[in-house]
């Protein structure tokens, strides 16, 4: 079974800076990270590496620093790593990262099963998995929370919002998964270490499609641009906060809150 | 000579009840189309679902294209993506709006990709600039900023988050045409092989909601959470925390990992307010919260807030609505 798991390098979340005054969301302080819910996809390719064997090729598009995340992939039982890296990539709208991640992924023979993250915690618009299969012209499921996978068919559990709904599909097929499909396993200290000897491969853009198509990677190939950024303040908060008088707090909340829902 | 610009709402419906997220739609695309002096449509697909399509105009679209046949029976993804795609390439749109649904931003994201358009995510705000374009505001890095983008491609695509726009009212004498449109079926390479209640609990849909995080103890101690939601209908809800721990199921859990709600209240009782459960719940009407520590961030966008002990705070809460209720 030859496994695809698509990774992503985003900022510590809790160590970005988000700058009310000036609206401006500062990375440079933050360290980075593999997307967490990559961590659960990859999690899910090993363990059906383990139950029915094949391999594991991890893809990322990023800069250079996105490498770390691809050793760390190769770390946790991927097998190998592609990482796609050019200056004509960036500025990519979730368009034209899928664009750009199935011209690769159309170069590798023979998958039988994508899995990627439901969604990032930067972008976090859960579109790329989508639209990686639509340009890929292969069936997905999405927010799975549950999977199966045999030599056959892979049968996916997803959530719809309220309902639960079992899918089955053949191969070749995208998956995205929630937290919820695993708990990611640490990776051992001596897969650490081998991980840094092994080779990243890297591709750019004349290594993945024509010229004419080149139109479509990077912010060329991106139909949606942000115009603007706001941090949005909560100055529109009442902001009565009482530290010593909790009866003061209660008659005052339930006189201006609680009244109309037990009266 | 101008195009005529037509908004186009997505009916999302579910064994042939409408999704009231669409309703929303229909108000904010009648806003949408009236500034851009154009008509909006809707564009429902079912099985015997030809009857719901008047709702919609009922609900203000000037015209609905129905595709009624078997296989829109449920989620069939490449029939819904393969026939909508034909559609839009037909009628080419101003705008296409879904509800951000798990199948809205599902099969909004297939059809984007197939039109080669740009699609904007969980958009909690719409508006038409100067230009006429469409300005698509929603939050990004894990709710901490809100995004304005622009779309150079058409139609311009935008999932819309449940509970925002506002609703119309419906008005049963309104006119519009109703335009059927024959299937064109294609594989569907994915088979439903069964479909399941997730849970009775709906906390996405609660007026008001008790949530408790890192503060309570023990797993028993949402109990005391639950006496005070009981005594106003209330949902309990939770952080990260305690559903990771298995103190409670992860259909009560609030933040960027959870449900995104946005109740008339809502109560934290020890939750420090990181900003993965903001962005679950900032946008309540109310929010009061209580938690020992003055410097926790969830202070910083209380309306209410008490510096206490829960355990302390809670008991006393609920003592005193029982004697203004006696």
């Amino acid at each position: 079974m030859k496994i695809i798991v698509l990774v992503k390098q985003v900022p510590v979340m809790s160590q970005v800076k988000f700058d009310v005054g000036r609206g401006k969301v500062d990375r440079s302080s933050a360290d980075v990270e593999m997307n967490p819910f990559d961590l659960n996809a990859l999690e899910a390719a090993v363990q059906i590496k383990e139950m029915v064997g094949g391999s594991i090729l991890v893809i990322s598009m990023g800069p250079n620093r996105a490498e770390l995340v691809l050793r760390d992939a190769l770390a946790r039982g991927a097998d190998s790593a592609l990482l796609l890296r050019d200056r004509r990539f960036a500025g990519a709208d979730t368009l034209a990262t899928s664009y750009t991640l199935a011209c690769a992924i159309k170069q590798v023979q023979d998958f039988h099963l994508i899995i990627a993250g439901e969604k990032t915690v930067d972008g976090d618009t859960g579109q790329v998995g989508p639209e990686l299969a639509e340009h890929l012209n292969i069936p997905h499921v999405a927010h799975v929370f549950k999977l199966d996978v045999s030599d056959e068919r892979l049968v996916a559990v997803c959530d719809m919002g309220g309902l639960s709904y079992t899918m089955e599909a053949d191969f070749p097929v995208l998956v995205t998964v929630t937290k919820d499909v695993n708990i990611p396993r640490l990776p051992a200290f001596r897969d650490k270490v081998k991980a840094r000897q092994m080779k990243v491969e890297i591709k750019g853009a004349k290594e993945l499609a024509t010229a004419a198509d080149a139109a479509r990677f990077g912010v060329r190939g991106s139909p949606t641009r942000v115009h603007r950024v706001i941090i949005p303040s909560e100055e529109n908060r009442k902001g009565r906060i009482f530290a010593n008088s909790v009866d003061e707090a209660i008659s005052e909340i339930l006189e201006e809150i609680f009244k109309p829902f037990y009266q | 000579m101008a195009t005529h610009k037509e908004i186009l709402v997505f009916t999302e419906q579910n064994e042939g009840i409408i999704h009231p997220v669409t309703y929303e739609l229909l108000g904010k695309g009648r806003e949408l189309a009236d500034k851009l002096s154009g008509s909006l449509s809707g564009i429902l697909l079912g099985n015997h679902i030809e009857n719901a399509a008047v709702e919609l105009v009922y609900y203000g679209a000037d015209r609905v294209y129905v595709f009624d046949n078997e296989i829109f029976d449920d989620f069939d993804l490449l029939n819904y993506k393969h026939n909508i795609v034909k559609l839009l390439k037909d009628i080419k749109p101003e705008i296409f709006l879904l509800g951000a649904t798990h199948w809205g931003r599902s099969l909004g994201a297939r059809i984007a990709a197939a039109l080669n358009t740009g699609l904007t995510a969980d958009c909690t705000g719409l508006d038409i600039d100067q230009s006429g374009n469409l300005v698509q505001i929603r939050p990004a890095f894990s709710g901490n900023v809100l995004a304005y983008i622009k779309t150079r491609t058409r139609p311009q695509t935008a999932t819309v988050r449940y509970k925002v726009m506002r609703s119309p009212e419906r008005d049963a004498s309104r006119k519009g045409e109703i335009i059927k449109k024959e299937a064109e079926l294609v594989p569907s390479l994915i088979s439903i092989v069964r479909k399941e209640k997730l849970s009775d609990v709906n906390i996405a849909e609660a007026e008001i909601i008790v949530s408790g995080g890192a503060g309570l103890k023990k797993a028993e101690d949402f109990s005391l959470l639950s006496d005070l939601a009981g005594l106003f209908g209330a949902t309990v809800g939770s952080s990260r925390l305690p559903v990771d721990n298995g103190w409670i199921g992860r259909e009560y859990q609030v933040g960027f990992s959870g449900n995104t709600v946005k109740p008339k209240v809502y109560v934290a009782c020890g939750i420090s307010g990181s900003p993965q459960h903001l962005a679950g719940m900032r946008e309540s009407d109310v929010i009061i919260a209580i938690n020992t520590d003055p410097t926790a961030p969830i202070f910083r966008i209380a309306d209410y807030g008490i510096v206490g002990d829960l355990y302390e705070v809670i008991p006393r809460l609920i003592q005193r609505v029982k004697e203004c209720r006696a």
